[in-house]
Protein backbone atom coordinates (compact mmCIF):
# COMPACT_ATOMS: atom_id res chain seq x y z
CA UNK A 1 0.00 0.00 0.00
CA UNK A 2 1.58 3.07 -1.02
CA UNK A 3 1.02 6.79 1.11
CA UNK A 4 0.04 8.36 -2.08
CA UNK A 5 -2.68 6.38 -3.09
CA UNK A 6 -5.74 7.66 -1.62
CA UNK A 7 -8.25 5.78 1.03
CA UNK A 8 -11.69 5.25 0.92
CA UNK A 9 -12.86 8.37 3.22
CA UNK A 10 -14.77 8.31 6.59
CA UNK A 11 -18.66 8.56 6.75
CA UNK A 12 -20.56 9.18 9.95
CA UNK A 13 -24.25 6.86 9.41
CA UNK A 14 -27.59 8.60 10.74
CA UNK A 15 -30.41 5.86 10.95
CA UNK A 16 -34.16 6.85 11.86
CA UNK A 17 -35.47 4.15 13.10
CA UNK A 18 -38.81 5.04 12.36
CA UNK A 19 -41.31 8.07 11.13
CA UNK A 20 -42.04 10.16 14.04
CA UNK A 21 -38.36 9.85 15.25
CA UNK A 22 -35.20 11.83 14.76
CA UNK A 23 -31.88 10.38 12.92
CA UNK A 24 -29.76 9.38 15.28
CA UNK A 25 -26.04 8.69 14.84
CA UNK A 26 -25.16 5.06 14.94
CA UNK A 27 -21.72 4.94 13.61
CA UNK A 28 -19.18 5.18 11.14
CA UNK A 29 -18.01 3.59 7.96
CA UNK A 30 -15.78 3.62 4.63
CA UNK A 31 -16.75 4.22 1.40
CA UNK A 32 -15.50 5.73 -1.86
CA UNK A 33 -18.65 7.41 -2.58
CA UNK A 34 -22.03 8.53 -0.92
CA UNK A 35 -23.65 6.17 -2.93
CA UNK A 36 -21.52 3.25 -2.13
CA UNK A 37 -21.81 4.73 1.86
CA UNK A 38 -25.36 4.45 1.64
CA UNK A 39 -25.62 0.93 0.94
CA UNK A 40 -23.06 0.38 3.02
CA UNK A 41 -24.94 1.73 5.84
CA UNK A 42 -27.83 -0.75 4.86
CA UNK A 43 -25.66 -3.84 5.37
CA UNK A 44 -23.78 -2.43 8.32
CA UNK A 45 -26.35 -1.12 10.80
CA UNK A 46 -29.73 -1.88 9.43
CA UNK A 47 -29.45 -6.08 8.72
CA UNK A 48 -32.69 -6.49 11.58
CA UNK A 49 -35.04 -3.49 10.46
CA UNK A 50 -33.19 -0.95 12.46
CA UNK A 51 -34.00 1.81 9.95
CA UNK A 52 -36.41 3.30 7.15
CA UNK A 53 -34.18 6.13 6.66
CA UNK A 54 -30.51 6.85 6.35
CA UNK A 55 -28.01 9.84 6.22
CA UNK A 56 -24.79 9.66 5.38
CA UNK A 57 -22.33 12.47 5.80
CA UNK A 58 -18.35 12.56 4.84
CA UNK A 59 -16.84 12.85 8.86
CA UNK A 60 -14.75 15.57 7.49
CA UNK A 61 -17.46 18.10 6.85
CA UNK A 62 -18.18 17.78 10.88
CA UNK A 63 -17.31 20.46 13.19
CA UNK A 64 -17.20 19.38 16.24
CA UNK A 65 -17.03 21.09 19.33
CA UNK A 66 -14.33 20.89 21.99
CA UNK A 67 -14.82 19.28 25.40
CA UNK A 68 -11.37 22.07 26.61
CA UNK A 69 -14.44 24.42 25.74
CA UNK A 70 -17.15 22.87 27.71
CA UNK A 71 -16.85 25.26 30.82
CA UNK A 72 -17.65 27.99 28.51
CA UNK A 73 -19.72 26.68 26.00
CA UNK A 74 -22.44 25.26 28.65
CA UNK A 75 -21.84 25.86 32.23
CA UNK A 76 -23.55 29.60 31.82
CA UNK A 77 -26.62 27.55 31.83
CA UNK A 78 -26.24 26.15 34.76
CA UNK A 79 -27.24 29.33 37.08
CA UNK A 80 -30.40 30.45 34.81
CA UNK A 81 -32.64 28.51 36.86
CA UNK A 82 -35.66 31.07 35.97
CA UNK A 83 -35.20 28.77 33.17
CA UNK A 84 -37.16 26.34 34.81
CA UNK A 85 -40.63 26.16 35.79
CA UNK A 86 -40.18 25.24 39.10
CA UNK A 87 -38.16 28.77 40.01
CA UNK A 88 -41.42 30.21 40.02
CA UNK A 89 -43.50 30.07 43.42
CA UNK A 90 -47.58 29.97 43.48
CA UNK A 91 -49.70 29.45 45.47
CA UNK A 92 -51.42 25.32 45.80
CA UNK A 93 -54.90 26.95 44.86
CA UNK A 94 -53.05 27.50 41.03
CA UNK A 95 -54.10 24.27 39.17
CA UNK A 96 -53.84 23.12 36.39
CA UNK A 97 -50.30 25.59 35.61
CA UNK B 1 2.24 20.47 30.08
CA UNK B 2 4.03 19.82 33.69
CA UNK B 3 3.99 16.88 35.37
CA UNK B 4 1.86 17.71 38.35
CA UNK B 5 -0.65 19.19 35.69
CA UNK B 6 -0.96 15.48 33.62
CA UNK B 7 -1.18 14.03 37.12
CA UNK B 8 -4.01 16.20 38.63
CA UNK B 9 -5.75 15.46 34.81
CA UNK B 10 -5.22 11.80 35.61
CA UNK B 11 -6.91 11.98 39.09
CA UNK B 12 -9.66 13.79 37.23
CA UNK B 13 -10.02 10.96 34.55
CA UNK B 14 -9.90 8.12 36.74
CA UNK B 15 -12.30 9.97 39.35
CA UNK B 16 -14.70 10.44 36.70
CA UNK B 17 -14.46 6.56 35.56
CA UNK B 18 -15.17 5.76 39.00
CA UNK B 19 -18.11 7.54 38.76
CA UNK B 20 -19.20 5.45 36.04
CA UNK B 21 -19.17 8.81 32.96
CA UNK B 22 -18.22 7.59 29.77
CA UNK B 23 -15.25 9.16 27.90
CA UNK B 24 -15.52 9.81 24.18
CA UNK B 25 -13.20 10.02 21.90
CA UNK B 26 -12.18 14.08 22.22
CA UNK B 27 -11.55 13.93 25.74
CA UNK B 28 -8.54 13.75 27.49
CA UNK B 29 -7.53 10.66 28.53
CA UNK B 30 -3.86 9.01 29.66
CA UNK B 31 -1.49 7.85 26.56
CA UNK B 32 -1.93 4.56 28.23
CA UNK B 33 -5.43 4.26 28.02
CA UNK B 34 -5.92 5.59 24.71
CA UNK B 35 -3.04 2.51 23.53
CA UNK B 36 -4.44 -0.31 25.93
CA UNK B 37 -8.11 0.86 24.47
CA UNK B 38 -6.30 0.53 20.96
CA UNK B 39 -5.24 -2.75 21.49
CA UNK B 40 -8.05 -4.23 22.85
CA UNK B 41 -10.75 -2.76 20.54
CA UNK B 42 -8.64 -3.93 17.36
CA UNK B 43 -7.82 -7.44 18.63
CA UNK B 44 -11.24 -7.70 19.39
CA UNK B 45 -12.23 -6.44 16.05
CA UNK B 46 -9.77 -8.53 14.65
CA UNK B 47 -11.31 -11.71 16.36
CA UNK B 48 -14.58 -10.94 14.40
CA UNK B 49 -13.03 -10.79 10.65
CA UNK B 50 -10.61 -13.73 11.12
CA UNK B 51 -13.28 -15.74 12.97
CA UNK B 52 -15.52 -15.24 9.80
CA UNK B 53 -13.11 -17.63 7.85
CA UNK B 54 -13.29 -21.23 10.00
CA UNK B 55 -17.77 -20.65 9.55
CA UNK B 56 -17.31 -19.33 6.08
CA UNK B 57 -15.64 -22.56 5.12
CA UNK B 58 -19.00 -23.94 5.58
CA UNK B 59 -21.13 -22.15 3.35
CA UNK B 60 -21.70 -23.79 0.19
CA UNK B 61 -21.25 -27.29 1.71
CA UNK B 62 -24.19 -26.27 4.80
CA UNK B 63 -26.83 -29.56 4.41
CA UNK B 64 -29.70 -27.41 3.77
CA UNK B 65 -31.12 -24.11 2.73
CA UNK B 66 -32.46 -23.31 6.16
CA UNK B 67 -28.55 -23.95 7.45
CA UNK B 68 -27.24 -21.95 4.78
CA UNK B 69 -29.60 -18.77 4.99
CA UNK B 70 -28.63 -18.60 8.86
CA UNK B 71 -24.90 -19.63 8.72
CA UNK B 72 -24.63 -16.54 5.82
CA UNK B 73 -26.53 -14.21 8.14
CA UNK B 74 -24.24 -15.09 10.75
CA UNK B 75 -20.83 -14.93 8.91
CA UNK B 76 -22.48 -11.65 7.70
CA UNK B 77 -23.27 -10.40 11.38
CA UNK B 78 -19.21 -11.14 12.27
CA UNK B 79 -18.30 -9.14 9.49
CA UNK B 80 -20.33 -6.38 11.13
CA UNK B 81 -19.04 -6.46 14.39
CA UNK B 82 -15.71 -6.32 13.02
CA UNK B 83 -16.93 -3.11 10.96
CA UNK B 84 -18.34 -1.53 14.40
CA UNK B 85 -15.17 -2.18 15.95
CA UNK B 86 -12.60 -0.94 13.54
CA UNK B 87 -14.90 2.16 13.24
CA UNK B 88 -14.77 2.55 17.51
CA UNK B 89 -10.82 1.67 17.30
CA UNK B 90 -10.35 4.53 14.56
CA UNK B 91 -11.99 7.41 17.08
CA UNK B 92 -9.07 6.77 19.02
CA UNK B 93 -6.63 8.06 16.45
CA UNK B 94 -5.60 5.14 14.53
CA UNK B 95 -6.67 4.23 11.02
CA UNK B 96 -8.37 1.44 9.12
CA UNK B 97 -5.38 1.42 7.15
CA UNK B 98 -2.72 0.71 9.80
CA UNK B 99 -5.17 -1.57 11.91
CA UNK B 100 -5.00 -3.74 8.92
CA UNK B 101 -1.76 -3.43 8.41
CA UNK B 102 -0.56 -4.46 12.33
CA UNK B 103 -2.88 -7.53 11.58
CA UNK B 104 -1.98 -8.49 7.96
CA UNK B 105 1.74 -8.16 9.47
CA UNK B 106 1.10 -10.78 12.06
CA UNK B 107 1.59 -7.73 14.66
CA UNK B 108 -1.77 -7.72 15.77
CA UNK B 109 -3.15 -10.40 17.30
CA UNK B 110 -6.58 -12.10 17.19
CA UNK B 111 -8.80 -14.75 19.77
CA UNK B 112 -6.63 -18.38 19.25
CA UNK B 113 -10.04 -20.28 18.96
CA UNK B 114 -10.11 -19.23 15.20
CA UNK B 115 -6.70 -21.15 14.64
CA UNK B 116 -8.25 -24.21 14.64
CA UNK B 117 -9.78 -25.75 11.58
CA UNK B 118 -13.23 -26.98 11.06
CA UNK B 119 -13.34 -30.27 9.46
CA UNK B 120 -16.88 -31.21 9.85
CA UNK B 121 -20.66 -29.77 9.49
CA UNK B 122 -20.99 -30.48 13.41
CA UNK B 123 -18.05 -27.98 13.96
CA UNK B 124 -20.26 -24.90 12.67
CA UNK B 125 -22.47 -26.56 15.47
CA UNK B 126 -20.13 -26.74 18.16
CA UNK B 127 -18.59 -22.95 17.46
CA UNK B 128 -22.02 -21.31 17.90
CA UNK B 129 -22.91 -23.06 20.52
CA UNK B 130 -19.36 -22.95 22.18
CA UNK B 131 -17.52 -20.49 20.55
CA UNK B 132 -20.16 -17.77 20.50
CA UNK B 133 -21.38 -18.81 23.96
CA UNK B 134 -18.10 -17.83 25.50
CA UNK B 135 -17.66 -14.59 23.42
CA UNK B 136 -20.88 -13.98 24.74
CA UNK B 137 -19.54 -14.62 28.58
CA UNK B 138 -16.91 -11.75 27.60
CA UNK B 139 -18.60 -9.25 25.74
CA UNK B 140 -21.63 -8.51 28.11
CA UNK B 141 -19.92 -7.12 30.85
CA UNK B 142 -18.10 -4.56 27.65
CA UNK B 143 -21.59 -2.94 26.98
CA UNK B 144 -20.56 -1.06 30.32
CA UNK B 145 -17.06 -0.15 29.44
CA UNK B 146 -16.01 3.53 30.47
CA UNK B 147 -14.54 4.19 26.63
CA UNK B 148 -17.83 5.41 25.01
CA UNK B 149 -17.96 3.82 21.43
CA UNK B 150 -16.51 0.83 22.27
CA UNK B 151 -19.19 0.04 24.75
CA UNK B 152 -21.83 1.48 21.98
CA UNK B 153 -20.55 -0.88 19.35
CA UNK B 154 -20.53 -3.96 22.14
CA UNK B 155 -24.72 -3.36 22.44
CA UNK B 156 -25.28 -3.58 19.29
CA UNK B 157 -22.64 -6.96 19.28
CA UNK B 158 -24.57 -8.67 21.89
CA UNK B 159 -28.13 -7.76 20.57
CA UNK B 160 -26.99 -9.94 17.77
CA UNK B 161 -24.81 -12.76 19.33
CA UNK B 162 -27.88 -14.68 20.84
CA UNK B 163 -29.01 -16.00 17.65
CA UNK B 164 -25.75 -16.82 16.78
CA UNK B 165 -25.40 -19.54 19.49
CA UNK B 166 -29.23 -20.61 19.54
CA UNK B 167 -28.45 -21.34 15.77
CA UNK B 168 -25.00 -23.57 16.89
CA UNK B 169 -27.06 -24.92 19.33
CA UNK B 170 -29.38 -25.67 17.10
CA UNK B 171 -27.24 -28.03 14.84
CA UNK B 172 -25.81 -29.94 17.60
CA UNK B 173 -29.79 -30.93 18.80
CA UNK B 174 -30.70 -32.12 15.48
CA UNK B 175 -27.38 -33.91 15.28
CA UNK B 176 -27.75 -35.43 18.63
CA UNK B 177 -31.12 -36.92 18.00
CA UNK B 178 -29.97 -37.72 14.63
CA UNK B 179 -28.69 -41.62 14.05
CA UNK B 180 -25.57 -42.53 15.53
CA UNK B 181 -22.82 -41.22 13.25
CA UNK B 182 -24.42 -38.06 13.48
CA UNK B 183 -24.14 -37.90 17.35
CA UNK B 184 -21.09 -39.02 17.14
CA UNK B 185 -19.88 -36.40 14.79
CA UNK B 186 -21.65 -33.96 17.44
CA UNK B 187 -19.69 -35.54 20.23
CA UNK B 188 -16.13 -35.53 18.61
CA UNK B 189 -16.65 -31.60 17.67
CA UNK B 190 -16.78 -30.68 21.53
CA UNK B 191 -14.09 -33.07 22.50
CA UNK B 192 -12.03 -30.58 19.79
CA UNK B 193 -13.69 -27.87 20.52
CA UNK B 194 -14.29 -28.23 24.70
CA UNK B 195 -10.77 -26.94 25.71
CA UNK B 196 -9.71 -23.76 23.39
CA UNK B 197 -13.15 -23.02 24.25
CA UNK B 198 -12.33 -22.62 27.53
CA UNK B 199 -9.12 -21.05 26.09
CA UNK B 200 -10.89 -18.00 25.47
CA UNK B 201 -11.17 -16.30 28.40
CA UNK B 202 -7.39 -16.22 28.80
CA UNK B 203 -4.66 -17.13 31.07
CA UNK B 204 -5.50 -17.90 35.07
CA UNK B 205 -5.81 -14.98 37.26
CA UNK B 206 -2.53 -15.83 38.65
CA UNK B 207 -0.93 -15.26 35.51
CA UNK B 208 -2.98 -12.40 33.93
CA UNK B 209 -0.58 -8.83 33.90
CA UNK B 210 -3.22 -6.31 33.08
CA UNK B 211 -6.30 -7.30 35.41
CA UNK B 212 -6.27 -4.99 37.60
CA UNK B 213 -5.60 -1.59 35.37
CA UNK B 214 -8.06 -3.13 33.04
CA UNK B 215 -10.94 -3.45 36.32
CA UNK B 216 -10.64 0.05 37.04
CA UNK B 217 -11.30 1.03 33.51
CA UNK B 218 -13.89 -1.26 33.34
CA UNK B 219 -12.45 -3.20 30.16
CA UNK B 220 -13.00 -6.18 32.57
CA UNK B 221 -15.65 -6.95 35.57
CA UNK B 222 -15.11 -10.41 36.47
CA UNK B 223 -11.80 -11.67 36.24
CA UNK B 224 -10.80 -14.63 33.58
CA UNK B 225 -11.11 -17.21 36.09
CA UNK B 226 -14.45 -16.24 37.39
CA UNK B 227 -15.56 -15.85 33.50
CA UNK B 228 -14.61 -19.54 33.06
CA UNK B 229 -15.91 -20.75 35.67
CA UNK B 230 -19.38 -19.15 34.94
CA UNK B 231 -19.10 -20.69 31.41
CA UNK B 232 -18.34 -23.75 32.54
CA UNK B 233 -21.82 -23.73 34.92
CA UNK B 234 -23.67 -22.95 32.08
CA UNK B 235 -22.59 -24.78 29.38
CA UNK B 236 -22.16 -28.25 31.06
CA UNK B 237 -26.03 -28.51 31.53
CA UNK B 238 -26.67 -28.16 27.37
CA UNK B 239 -24.53 -30.59 27.13
CA UNK B 240 -26.53 -32.91 29.23
CA UNK B 241 -29.51 -31.97 27.31
CA UNK B 242 -28.02 -32.95 24.02
CA UNK B 243 -26.88 -36.12 25.50
CA UNK B 244 -23.39 -36.09 24.91
CA UNK B 245 -20.03 -35.69 27.31
CA UNK B 246 -17.92 -33.16 27.61
CA UNK B 247 -14.21 -35.01 27.47
CA UNK B 248 -12.98 -33.77 30.94
CA UNK B 249 -12.61 -36.88 33.64
CA UNK B 250 -12.19 -34.33 36.44
CA UNK B 251 -15.39 -32.43 35.42
CA UNK B 252 -17.58 -32.61 38.77
CA UNK B 253 -20.00 -30.41 40.65
CA UNK B 254 -19.33 -29.12 44.04
CA UNK B 255 -22.20 -29.02 46.65
CA UNK B 256 -19.77 -27.06 48.86
CA UNK B 257 -18.46 -24.10 46.48
CA UNK B 258 -21.92 -24.41 44.24
CA UNK B 259 -20.26 -24.50 40.98
CA UNK B 260 -18.25 -27.35 38.27
CA UNK B 261 -15.03 -28.29 39.22
CA UNK B 262 -12.57 -28.99 36.61
CA UNK B 263 -9.15 -30.50 35.05
CA UNK B 264 -5.64 -28.84 34.25
CA UNK B 265 -5.63 -26.84 30.90
CA UNK B 266 -3.28 -27.66 28.79
CA UNK B 267 -1.80 -23.66 28.75
CA UNK B 268 1.36 -25.08 26.75
CA UNK B 269 -1.04 -25.61 23.86
CA UNK B 270 -2.31 -22.08 24.53
CA UNK B 271 0.73 -20.05 24.15
CA UNK B 272 1.57 -22.13 21.57
CA UNK B 273 -1.13 -21.74 19.57
CA UNK B 274 -0.78 -17.89 20.31
CA UNK B 275 2.76 -17.87 19.60
CA UNK B 276 1.49 -18.78 15.94
CA UNK B 277 2.26 -22.65 16.02
CA UNK B 278 -1.82 -23.42 15.84
CA UNK B 279 -3.11 -25.81 13.40
CA UNK B 280 -4.26 -23.19 11.13
CA UNK B 281 -2.19 -19.81 11.97
CA UNK B 282 -0.74 -19.77 8.82
CA UNK B 283 -4.15 -20.28 6.59
CA UNK B 284 -5.82 -17.63 8.55
CA UNK B 285 -3.27 -14.97 8.25
CA UNK B 286 -2.83 -16.02 4.25
CA UNK B 287 -6.68 -15.99 3.63
CA UNK B 288 -6.50 -12.58 5.14
CA UNK B 289 -3.95 -11.16 3.34
CA UNK B 290 -4.94 -12.18 -0.22
CA UNK B 291 -8.38 -11.29 0.36
CA UNK B 292 -6.38 -7.73 1.02
CA UNK B 293 -4.75 -7.70 -1.96
CA UNK B 294 -6.66 -9.42 -4.11
CA UNK B 295 -9.56 -6.80 -3.49
CA UNK B 296 -7.12 -3.64 -3.86
CA UNK B 297 -7.87 -3.44 -8.07
CA UNK B 298 -11.74 -2.79 -6.53
CA UNK B 299 -10.84 -0.30 -3.81
CA UNK B 300 -9.00 1.22 -6.18
CA UNK B 301 -11.60 1.63 -9.19
CA UNK B 302 -14.14 2.57 -6.47
CA UNK B 303 -11.58 5.64 -5.72
CA UNK B 304 -10.92 6.53 -8.78
CA UNK B 305 -14.84 6.77 -10.53
CA UNK B 306 -15.69 8.43 -7.32
CA UNK B 307 -13.38 10.96 -8.09
CA UNK B 308 -14.62 11.10 -11.73
CA UNK B 309 -17.95 11.51 -10.60
CA UNK B 310 -16.88 14.86 -8.31
CA UNK B 311 -14.95 15.80 -11.42
CA UNK B 312 -17.75 16.02 -13.55
CA UNK B 313 -20.03 17.29 -11.26
CA UNK B 314 -17.71 20.25 -10.74
CA UNK B 315 -17.24 20.78 -14.46
CA UNK B 316 -21.05 21.15 -15.49
CA UNK B 317 -21.60 23.06 -12.10
CA UNK B 318 -19.37 25.43 -13.65
CA UNK B 319 -20.44 25.04 -17.41
CA UNK B 320 -24.42 26.00 -16.35
FE1 LIG C 1 -19.30 -11.50 16.78
FE1 LIG D 1 -21.04 -14.35 16.89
Amino acid sequence: MSDKKKNWPLWEVFVRSKNGLEHRHFGSLHAADAEMALENARDVYTRRNEGVSIWVVESKHITASNPSDNGELFEPAQDKVYRHPTFYDLPDEVKHM
Amino acid sequence: MSDKEVKNLEEMFEACIARDEKIEPKDWMPEKYRQTHIRQISQHAHSEIVGMLPEGNWITRAPSLRRKAALLAKVQDEAGHGLYLYSACETLGISREELYEQLHSGKAKYSSIFNYPTITWADIGAIGWLVDGAAIINQVPLCNTSFGPYARAMVRVCKEESFHQRQGYEIMLTLCNGTEEQKAMAQDALNRWWWPSLMMFGPTDAESTHTEQSMKWKLKRKTNDELRQQFIDQTVPQADILGITVPDPDLKWNDERGHYDFGEIDWDEFWQVVKGHGPCNKERLNARVSAWEEGEWVRDAAMAYAEKQEERKATTKKAS
